[in-house]
Protein backbone atom coordinates (compact mmCIF):
# COMPACT_ATOMS: atom_id res chain seq x y z
CA UNK A 1 0.00 0.00 0.00
CA UNK A 2 2.62 2.52 1.08
CA UNK A 3 4.97 1.44 -1.72
CA UNK A 4 2.22 1.94 -4.27
CA UNK A 5 1.54 5.40 -2.96
CA UNK A 6 5.25 6.27 -2.99
CA UNK A 7 5.34 5.38 -6.68
CA UNK A 8 2.38 7.66 -7.29
CA UNK A 9 3.99 10.47 -5.33
CA UNK A 10 7.24 10.10 -7.27
CA UNK A 11 5.27 10.28 -10.48
CA UNK A 12 3.53 13.48 -9.33
CA UNK A 13 6.87 15.03 -8.51
CA UNK A 14 8.30 14.08 -11.91
CA UNK A 15 5.31 15.64 -13.64
CA UNK A 16 5.63 18.81 -11.58
CA UNK A 17 9.34 19.13 -12.32
CA UNK A 18 8.68 18.60 -16.01
CA UNK A 19 6.08 21.38 -15.88
CA UNK A 20 8.54 23.57 -13.98
CA UNK A 21 11.26 23.06 -16.58
CA UNK A 22 8.79 23.79 -19.37
CA UNK A 23 7.61 27.01 -17.68
CA UNK A 24 11.18 28.16 -17.01
CA UNK A 25 11.87 27.70 -20.73
CA UNK A 26 8.82 29.78 -21.68
CA UNK A 27 9.90 32.62 -19.42
CA UNK A 28 13.39 32.57 -20.92
CA UNK A 29 12.00 32.59 -24.46
CA UNK A 30 9.53 35.39 -23.71
CA UNK A 31 12.27 37.58 -22.26
CA UNK A 32 14.55 36.78 -25.17
CA UNK A 33 11.82 37.61 -27.66
CA UNK A 34 11.34 40.92 -25.88
CA UNK A 35 15.01 41.83 -25.73
CA UNK A 36 15.73 40.88 -29.33
CA UNK A 37 12.39 41.92 -30.87
CA UNK A 38 11.93 38.37 -32.13
CA UNK A 39 8.25 38.22 -33.08
CA UNK A 40 8.38 34.62 -34.23
CA UNK A 41 9.73 33.48 -30.87
CA UNK A 42 7.08 35.56 -29.11
CA UNK A 43 4.40 33.88 -31.19
CA UNK A 44 5.81 30.47 -30.25
CA UNK A 45 5.49 31.31 -26.55
CA UNK A 46 1.95 32.56 -27.09
CA UNK A 47 0.94 29.52 -29.06
CA UNK A 48 2.40 27.06 -26.57
CA UNK A 49 0.31 28.11 -23.61
CA UNK A 50 -2.41 25.52 -24.23
CA UNK A 51 0.17 22.80 -23.70
CA UNK A 52 1.05 24.22 -20.27
CA UNK A 53 -2.63 24.46 -19.40
CA UNK A 54 -3.07 20.79 -20.29
CA UNK A 55 -0.12 19.76 -18.16
CA UNK A 56 -1.56 21.72 -15.25
CA UNK A 57 -4.97 20.07 -15.55
CA UNK A 58 -3.51 16.58 -15.91
CA UNK A 59 -1.30 17.04 -12.86
CA UNK A 60 -4.21 18.32 -10.80
CA UNK A 61 -6.30 15.32 -11.80
CA UNK A 62 -3.48 12.97 -10.84
CA UNK A 63 -3.17 14.68 -7.43
CA UNK A 64 -6.91 14.30 -6.80
CA UNK A 65 -6.72 10.66 -7.78
CA UNK A 66 -3.95 9.95 -5.27
CA UNK A 67 -5.83 11.87 -2.57
CA UNK A 68 -8.99 9.86 -3.19
CA UNK A 69 -7.39 6.46 -3.58
CA UNK A 70 -4.60 6.57 -0.99
CA UNK A 71 -5.81 9.09 1.57
CA UNK A 72 -2.32 10.28 2.42
CA UNK A 73 -1.49 11.85 5.77
CA UNK A 74 1.35 13.86 7.33
CA UNK A 75 4.32 14.45 5.02
CA UNK A 76 2.56 12.75 2.07
CA UNK A 77 -0.51 14.92 2.50
CA UNK A 78 1.57 18.09 2.70
CA UNK A 79 3.48 16.95 -0.37
CA UNK A 80 0.34 16.65 -2.46
CA UNK A 81 -1.16 19.89 -1.17
CA UNK A 82 2.05 21.72 -2.05
CA UNK A 83 2.13 20.12 -5.49
CA UNK A 84 -1.43 21.27 -6.16
CA UNK A 85 -0.50 24.82 -5.22
CA UNK A 86 2.83 24.92 -7.03
CA UNK A 87 1.13 23.47 -10.11
CA UNK A 88 -1.26 26.40 -10.08
CA UNK A 89 1.56 28.91 -9.49
CA UNK A 90 3.60 27.55 -12.38
CA UNK A 91 0.65 27.79 -14.73
CA UNK A 92 0.25 31.43 -13.80
CA UNK A 93 3.95 32.09 -14.33
CA UNK A 94 3.47 30.70 -17.83
CA UNK A 95 0.52 33.07 -18.32
CA UNK A 96 2.77 36.01 -17.47
CA UNK A 97 5.34 34.69 -19.94
CA UNK A 98 2.59 34.84 -22.56
CA UNK A 99 1.76 38.41 -21.49
CA UNK A 100 5.41 39.37 -21.91
CA UNK A 101 5.45 37.72 -25.33
CA UNK A 102 2.37 39.72 -26.31
CA UNK A 103 3.99 42.96 -25.22
CA UNK A 104 7.12 41.92 -27.14
CA UNK A 105 4.95 41.69 -30.25
CA UNK A 106 3.35 45.07 -29.49
CA UNK A 107 6.72 46.69 -28.92
CA UNK A 108 8.24 45.27 -32.07
CA UNK A 109 5.61 47.20 -34.04
CA UNK A 110 6.00 50.49 -35.77
CA UNK A 111 7.17 52.79 -33.00
CA UNK A 112 10.52 51.73 -31.64
CA UNK A 113 11.35 53.02 -28.22
CA UNK A 114 14.05 52.20 -25.70
CA UNK A 115 13.02 50.86 -22.30
CA UNK A 116 13.62 53.44 -19.56
CA UNK A 117 14.80 50.74 -17.13
CA UNK A 118 17.00 47.65 -17.26
CA UNK A 119 14.62 44.85 -18.31
CA UNK A 120 17.40 42.31 -18.73
CA UNK A 121 18.58 42.79 -15.15
CA UNK A 122 15.11 42.42 -13.67
CA UNK A 123 14.29 39.42 -15.85
CA UNK A 124 17.54 37.77 -14.84
CA UNK A 125 16.73 38.17 -11.17
CA UNK A 126 13.21 36.79 -11.62
CA UNK A 127 14.47 33.83 -13.65
CA UNK A 128 17.02 33.19 -10.91
CA UNK A 129 14.24 33.21 -8.28
CA UNK A 130 12.24 30.75 -10.31
CA UNK A 131 15.23 28.47 -10.74
CA UNK A 132 16.06 28.63 -7.03
CA UNK A 133 12.45 27.90 -6.07
CA UNK A 134 12.36 24.85 -8.34
CA UNK A 135 15.78 23.66 -7.15
CA UNK A 136 14.61 23.98 -3.55
CA UNK A 137 11.64 21.81 -4.52
CA UNK A 138 13.85 19.15 -6.11
CA UNK A 139 16.23 18.99 -3.16
CA UNK A 140 13.68 19.71 -0.40
CA UNK A 141 16.10 22.52 0.51
CA UNK A 142 14.35 24.96 2.83
CA UNK A 143 17.44 27.17 3.16
CA UNK A 144 17.41 27.76 -0.58
CA UNK A 145 13.63 28.30 -0.46
CA UNK A 146 14.05 30.96 2.21
CA UNK A 147 16.82 32.65 0.17
CA UNK A 148 14.44 32.74 -2.80
CA UNK A 149 11.83 34.48 -0.68
CA UNK A 150 14.36 37.12 0.40
CA UNK A 151 15.14 37.99 -3.23
CA UNK A 152 11.54 39.04 -3.76
CA UNK A 153 12.22 42.29 -1.89
CA UNK A 154 14.82 43.22 -4.52
CA UNK A 155 12.36 42.52 -7.33
CA UNK A 156 9.66 44.57 -5.63
CA UNK A 157 12.12 47.41 -5.17
CA UNK A 158 13.10 47.27 -8.84
CA UNK A 159 9.45 47.42 -9.88
CA UNK A 160 8.95 50.48 -7.76
CA UNK A 161 11.95 52.18 -9.33
CA UNK A 162 10.81 51.16 -12.80
CA UNK A 163 7.44 52.70 -12.16
CA UNK A 164 9.09 56.01 -11.27
CA UNK A 165 11.32 55.84 -14.36
CA UNK A 166 8.42 55.11 -16.70
CA UNK A 167 6.46 57.95 -15.14
CA UNK A 168 9.36 60.34 -15.70
CA UNK A 169 9.72 59.21 -19.30
CA UNK A 170 6.01 59.74 -19.96
CA UNK A 171 6.15 63.18 -18.37
CA UNK A 172 9.16 64.06 -20.50
CA UNK A 173 7.59 63.05 -23.82
CA UNK A 174 4.01 61.88 -24.37
CA UNK A 175 4.74 60.70 -27.92
CA UNK A 176 5.75 57.23 -26.76
CA UNK A 177 3.12 56.72 -24.11
CA UNK A 178 1.86 53.40 -25.53
CA UNK A 179 5.28 51.81 -25.58
CA UNK A 180 6.10 53.14 -22.14
CA UNK A 181 2.90 51.72 -20.70
CA UNK A 182 3.81 48.36 -22.27
CA UNK A 183 7.17 48.53 -20.51
CA UNK A 184 5.46 49.33 -17.23
CA UNK A 185 3.21 46.28 -17.72
CA UNK A 186 6.25 44.12 -18.35
CA UNK A 187 7.83 45.28 -15.11
CA UNK A 188 4.58 44.39 -13.39
CA UNK A 189 4.50 40.90 -14.98
CA UNK A 190 8.04 40.23 -13.85
CA UNK A 191 7.23 41.45 -10.37
CA UNK A 192 4.23 39.10 -10.23
CA UNK A 193 6.42 36.22 -11.41
CA UNK A 194 8.71 36.98 -8.48
CA UNK A 195 5.68 36.75 -6.17
CA UNK A 196 4.75 33.36 -7.63
CA UNK A 197 8.32 32.08 -7.24
CA UNK A 198 8.02 33.23 -3.63
CA UNK A 199 4.78 31.25 -3.25
CA UNK A 200 6.48 28.16 -4.61
CA UNK A 201 9.35 28.58 -2.16
CA UNK A 202 6.87 29.03 0.70
CA UNK A 203 5.15 25.82 -0.29
CA UNK A 204 8.48 24.01 -0.29
CA UNK A 205 8.98 25.12 3.33
CA UNK A 206 5.44 23.91 4.14
CA UNK A 207 6.03 20.59 2.44
CA UNK A 208 9.28 19.93 4.29
CA UNK A 209 8.74 21.55 7.69
CA UNK A 210 4.93 21.63 7.89
CA UNK A 211 5.20 25.33 8.65
CA UNK A 212 3.03 27.87 6.85
CA UNK A 213 5.23 30.95 6.49
CA UNK A 214 3.00 32.78 4.01
CA UNK A 215 1.99 36.25 5.30
CA UNK A 216 4.31 35.58 8.25
CA UNK A 217 1.99 32.77 9.49
CA UNK A 218 -1.25 33.29 11.46
CA UNK A 219 -1.35 36.79 12.93
CA UNK A 220 -2.07 36.79 16.64
CA UNK A 221 -3.47 40.32 16.93
CA UNK A 222 -6.05 41.27 14.33
CA UNK B 1 7.61 12.60 23.84
CA UNK B 2 6.21 16.11 23.62
CA UNK B 3 4.04 17.11 26.55
CA UNK B 4 0.32 17.21 25.77
CA UNK B 5 -1.69 19.05 28.40
CA UNK B 6 -5.14 17.68 28.98
CA UNK B 7 -7.97 19.64 30.61
CA UNK B 8 -10.41 17.85 32.93
CA UNK B 9 -8.83 14.41 32.82
CA UNK B 10 -11.22 11.63 33.83
CA UNK B 11 -8.71 8.87 33.59
CA UNK B 12 -5.04 9.42 34.41
CA UNK B 13 -2.39 6.81 33.90
CA UNK B 14 0.86 7.16 35.82
CA UNK B 15 3.97 5.18 35.01
CA UNK B 16 1.97 2.12 34.05
CA UNK B 17 3.97 -1.05 33.53
CA UNK B 18 2.30 -4.28 32.54
CA UNK B 19 3.81 -7.74 32.56
CA UNK B 20 2.77 -11.03 31.02
CA UNK B 21 4.80 -13.33 33.26
CA UNK B 22 8.38 -12.07 33.06
CA UNK B 23 7.97 -10.16 29.87
CA UNK B 24 7.02 -6.54 30.10
CA UNK B 25 4.45 -5.43 27.52
CA UNK B 26 4.02 -1.82 28.62
CA UNK B 27 7.03 0.15 29.76
CA UNK B 28 5.93 2.99 31.97
CA UNK B 29 3.18 4.87 30.16
CA UNK B 30 1.90 8.24 31.37
CA UNK B 31 -1.25 9.48 29.70
CA UNK B 32 -4.41 11.37 30.69
CA UNK B 33 -7.78 11.19 28.94
CA UNK B 34 -9.92 14.34 28.83
CA UNK B 35 -13.56 14.24 29.80
CA UNK B 36 -16.19 13.87 27.06
CA UNK B 37 -13.70 13.56 24.27
CA UNK B 38 -12.73 10.68 22.03
CA UNK B 39 -9.16 9.50 22.25
CA UNK B 40 -7.81 6.96 19.79
CA UNK B 41 -4.98 4.57 20.58
CA UNK B 42 -3.11 3.57 17.44
CA UNK B 43 -0.03 1.52 16.72
CA UNK B 44 1.09 -1.66 14.98
CA UNK B 45 -0.09 -5.08 16.13
CA UNK B 46 1.54 -6.04 19.38
CA UNK B 47 2.38 -2.48 20.40
CA UNK B 48 0.34 -2.83 23.59
CA UNK B 49 -2.65 -0.69 22.75
CA UNK B 50 -5.28 -3.32 23.57
CA UNK B 51 -3.34 -4.37 26.67
CA UNK B 52 -3.26 -0.76 27.77
CA UNK B 53 -6.98 -0.35 27.11
CA UNK B 54 -7.78 -3.44 29.15
CA UNK B 55 -5.81 -2.01 32.08
CA UNK B 56 -8.41 0.76 32.36
CA UNK B 57 -11.15 -1.48 33.72
CA UNK B 58 -8.89 -4.26 35.03
CA UNK B 59 -9.92 -6.66 32.30
CA UNK B 60 -6.37 -7.98 32.44
CA UNK B 61 -7.06 -9.31 35.93
CA UNK B 62 -8.57 -12.28 34.12
CA UNK B 63 -5.12 -13.27 32.88
CA UNK B 64 -3.43 -15.22 35.70
CA UNK B 65 0.16 -14.52 34.82
CA UNK B 66 -0.34 -10.78 34.34
CA UNK B 67 0.91 -8.11 36.71
CA UNK B 68 0.42 -4.34 36.78
CA UNK B 69 2.63 -1.65 38.30
CA UNK B 70 1.89 2.05 38.39
CA UNK B 71 -1.42 3.80 38.75
CA UNK B 72 -4.65 4.26 36.83
CA UNK B 73 -6.67 7.04 38.43
CA UNK B 74 -10.38 7.30 37.76
CA UNK B 75 -11.51 10.66 39.09
CA UNK B 76 -8.39 10.67 41.21
CA UNK B 77 -8.89 7.18 42.71
CA UNK B 78 -6.40 4.46 41.84
CA UNK B 79 -8.40 1.59 40.35
CA UNK B 80 -5.62 -0.83 41.35
CA UNK B 81 -6.20 -0.02 45.00
CA UNK B 82 -7.05 -3.14 47.02
CA UNK B 83 -10.40 -1.67 48.07
CA UNK B 84 -11.63 -1.18 44.52
CA UNK B 85 -14.98 -2.82 43.80
CA UNK B 86 -14.36 -4.38 40.39
CA UNK B 87 -18.05 -4.63 39.50
CA UNK B 88 -18.51 -0.94 40.26
CA UNK B 89 -15.33 -0.11 38.33
CA UNK B 90 -16.63 -1.92 35.25
CA UNK B 91 -19.94 -0.13 35.60
CA UNK B 92 -18.08 3.16 35.48
CA UNK B 93 -15.68 2.06 32.76
CA UNK B 94 -17.68 0.12 30.19
CA UNK B 95 -16.30 -1.80 27.29
CA UNK B 96 -17.24 -2.65 23.71
CA UNK B 97 -15.28 -5.40 22.03
CA UNK B 98 -14.08 -6.16 18.52
CA UNK B 99 -16.64 -8.91 18.06
CA UNK B 100 -20.08 -8.01 19.31
CA UNK B 101 -20.99 -10.30 22.19
CA UNK B 102 -24.69 -10.02 23.00
CA UNK B 103 -25.99 -12.50 25.53
CA UNK B 104 -28.34 -15.21 24.21
CA UNK B 105 -31.27 -13.32 25.62
CA UNK B 106 -33.77 -10.80 24.34
CA UNK B 107 -32.75 -7.36 23.17
CA UNK B 108 -34.48 -5.93 26.23
CA UNK B 109 -32.68 -8.25 28.68
CA UNK B 110 -29.33 -7.50 27.06
CA UNK B 111 -29.72 -3.78 27.66
CA UNK B 112 -30.75 -4.08 31.32
CA UNK B 113 -28.31 -6.86 32.16
CA UNK B 114 -25.95 -4.51 33.97
CA UNK B 115 -28.78 -3.03 36.00
CA UNK B 116 -30.06 -6.47 36.97
CA UNK B 117 -26.70 -7.69 38.24
CA UNK B 118 -26.40 -4.46 40.22
CA UNK B 119 -29.60 -5.58 41.99
CA UNK B 120 -32.02 -3.21 40.31
CA UNK B 121 -35.62 -4.48 40.11
CA UNK B 122 -37.70 -1.45 39.10
CA UNK B 123 -39.61 -2.36 35.91
CA UNK B 124 -40.37 1.25 34.96
CA UNK B 125 -36.67 2.12 35.31
CA UNK B 126 -35.86 -0.84 33.04
CA UNK B 127 -38.34 0.34 30.41
CA UNK B 128 -37.03 3.86 30.53
CA UNK B 129 -33.38 2.78 30.40
CA UNK B 130 -34.00 0.39 27.49
CA UNK B 131 -35.51 3.19 25.46
CA UNK B 132 -32.90 5.84 26.27
CA UNK B 133 -29.98 3.44 25.81
CA UNK B 134 -31.23 2.08 22.51
CA UNK B 135 -31.93 5.60 21.34
CA UNK B 136 -28.47 6.61 22.52
CA UNK B 137 -27.02 3.74 20.51
CA UNK B 138 -29.10 4.72 17.45
CA UNK B 139 -30.86 1.36 17.46
CA UNK B 140 -34.28 2.16 18.93
CA UNK B 141 -36.14 2.77 15.68
CA UNK B 142 -34.92 -0.53 14.28
CA UNK B 143 -35.84 -2.72 17.25
CA UNK B 144 -38.59 -0.97 19.22
CA UNK B 145 -41.24 -3.40 17.94
CA UNK B 146 -39.29 -6.52 18.77
CA UNK B 147 -37.61 -5.78 22.08
CA UNK B 148 -38.36 -9.25 23.37
CA UNK B 149 -36.92 -11.05 20.36
CA UNK B 150 -33.55 -12.72 20.70
CA UNK B 151 -30.60 -10.38 20.30
CA UNK B 152 -28.92 -13.06 18.24
CA UNK B 153 -31.32 -12.36 15.38
CA UNK B 154 -29.87 -8.89 14.82
CA UNK B 155 -27.39 -8.04 12.06
CA UNK B 156 -23.70 -7.65 12.94
CA UNK B 157 -23.91 -3.87 12.96
CA UNK B 158 -27.08 -3.93 15.06
CA UNK B 159 -25.49 -6.35 17.55
CA UNK B 160 -22.53 -4.04 17.96
CA UNK B 161 -24.86 -1.10 18.58
CA UNK B 162 -26.77 -3.26 21.07
CA UNK B 163 -23.50 -3.86 22.92
CA UNK B 164 -22.98 -0.10 22.96
CA UNK B 165 -26.53 0.32 24.32
CA UNK B 166 -25.74 -2.26 26.99
CA UNK B 167 -22.56 -0.39 27.89
CA UNK B 168 -24.30 2.98 28.22
CA UNK B 169 -27.36 1.60 30.08
CA UNK B 170 -25.44 1.60 33.37
CA UNK B 171 -24.42 5.19 32.80
CA UNK B 172 -20.64 4.79 32.75
CA UNK B 173 -18.11 7.61 32.84
CA UNK B 174 -15.78 6.04 30.33
CA UNK B 175 -16.42 3.70 27.41
CA UNK B 176 -13.52 1.61 26.14
CA UNK B 177 -13.82 0.39 22.57
CA UNK B 178 -11.48 -2.27 21.26
CA UNK B 179 -11.64 -2.29 17.45
CA UNK B 180 -15.43 -1.86 17.55
CA UNK B 181 -15.83 -1.72 13.77
CA UNK B 182 -13.31 -4.23 12.52
CA UNK B 183 -15.99 -6.88 11.94
CA UNK B 184 -18.51 -4.49 10.38
CA UNK B 185 -19.22 -3.56 6.78
CA UNK B 186 -18.62 0.06 5.65
CA UNK B 187 -22.22 1.12 6.20
CA UNK B 188 -22.43 -0.27 9.73
CA UNK B 189 -18.98 1.16 10.40
CA UNK B 190 -20.17 4.61 9.34
CA UNK B 191 -23.19 4.19 11.63
CA UNK B 192 -21.03 3.29 14.63
CA UNK B 193 -18.60 6.11 13.86
CA UNK B 194 -21.48 8.56 13.72
CA UNK B 195 -22.68 7.14 17.02
CA UNK B 196 -19.27 7.67 18.61
CA UNK B 197 -19.57 11.32 17.63
CA UNK B 198 -22.91 11.51 19.46
CA UNK B 199 -21.78 9.56 22.52
CA UNK B 200 -18.95 11.95 23.19
CA UNK B 201 -21.54 14.49 24.33
CA UNK B 202 -22.07 12.36 27.43
CA UNK B 203 -19.16 9.96 27.76
CA UNK B 204 -15.40 9.85 27.64
CA UNK B 205 -14.42 7.41 24.93
CA UNK B 206 -11.13 5.60 24.41
CA UNK B 207 -10.95 3.64 21.19
CA UNK B 208 -8.34 1.22 19.93
CA UNK B 209 -8.29 0.99 16.17
CA UNK B 210 -6.12 -0.41 13.43
CA UNK B 211 -7.87 1.77 10.94
CA UNK B 212 -5.99 5.04 10.91
CA UNK B 213 -8.55 6.83 8.80
CA UNK B 214 -11.08 5.85 11.44
CA UNK B 215 -8.90 7.24 14.21
CA UNK B 216 -8.56 10.43 12.20
CA UNK B 217 -12.31 10.66 11.60
CA UNK B 218 -13.70 9.91 15.04
CA UNK B 219 -11.18 11.10 17.61
CA UNK B 220 -10.25 14.41 19.19
CA UNK B 221 -6.91 13.13 20.41
CA UNK B 222 -4.65 10.37 19.23
CA UNK B 223 -1.97 8.43 21.06
CA UNK B 224 0.59 6.45 19.10
CA UNK B 225 2.10 3.44 20.85
CA UNK B 226 5.04 1.40 19.73
CA UNK B 227 6.61 -1.59 21.45
CA UNK B 228 4.91 -0.80 24.74
CA UNK B 229 5.88 2.87 24.80
CA UNK B 230 3.77 5.94 24.25
CA UNK B 231 5.57 7.64 21.37
CA UNK B 232 3.35 10.60 20.65
CA UNK B 233 0.11 11.96 22.06
CA UNK B 234 -1.67 15.02 20.75
CA UNK B 235 -4.61 16.54 18.95
CA UNK B 236 -5.70 14.24 16.13
CA UNK B 237 -5.75 16.93 13.48
CA UNK B 238 -2.19 17.92 14.34
CA UNK B 239 -0.90 14.39 14.62
CA UNK B 240 -2.19 13.45 11.17
CA UNK B 241 -1.02 16.62 9.43
CA UNK B 242 2.24 17.33 11.19
CA UNK B 243 3.38 14.63 13.60
CA UNK B 244 6.22 15.65 15.89
CA UNK B 245 7.90 12.28 16.02
CA UNK B 246 9.63 10.47 13.16
CA UNK B 247 8.29 7.07 14.27
CA UNK B 248 4.73 8.42 14.28
CA UNK B 249 5.27 9.87 10.82
CA UNK B 250 6.66 6.58 9.52
CA UNK B 251 3.77 4.61 11.00
CA UNK B 252 0.89 6.77 9.82
CA UNK B 253 2.35 7.16 6.34
CA UNK B 254 2.90 3.40 6.07
CA UNK B 255 6.71 3.60 5.88
CA UNK B 256 7.16 1.41 8.90
CA UNK B 257 9.93 -1.15 9.25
Amino acid sequence: MAVLMQQELNDLKKRLLALGAEVEGRVRQAVQALLTGDRALAETVKGGDAQIDNLEIELEEECLKVLALHQPVATDLRFIVSILKINNDLERVADFAVNIAERAIDLSGAIKIACPYDIARMAELVEQMLKMALDSLVDKDTDLARKTIQLDDDVDEMHKENFAKVKEAIKADLTYIDGLVYYLSISRYLERMGDLATNIAEDVVYQVDGEIIRHGGIQTCL
Amino acid sequence: MSEFKVDNPVLEVEDLRFYYGDSRAIHGVDIAFPEKQVTALIGPSGCGKSTLLRCFNRMNDLIDISRVEGKVLLDGQNIYDKRTDIIELRRQVGMVFQKSNPFPKSIYENVIYGLRIAGEKDKSLFDERVETSLKGAALWDEVKDRLHDSALGLSGGQMQRLCIARAIAVNPKVILMDEPCSALDPKSTARVEELIGELREDFTIIIVTHNMQQAARVSDNTAFLFEGNLIEYGLTDQLFVKPQNKQTEDYITGRFG
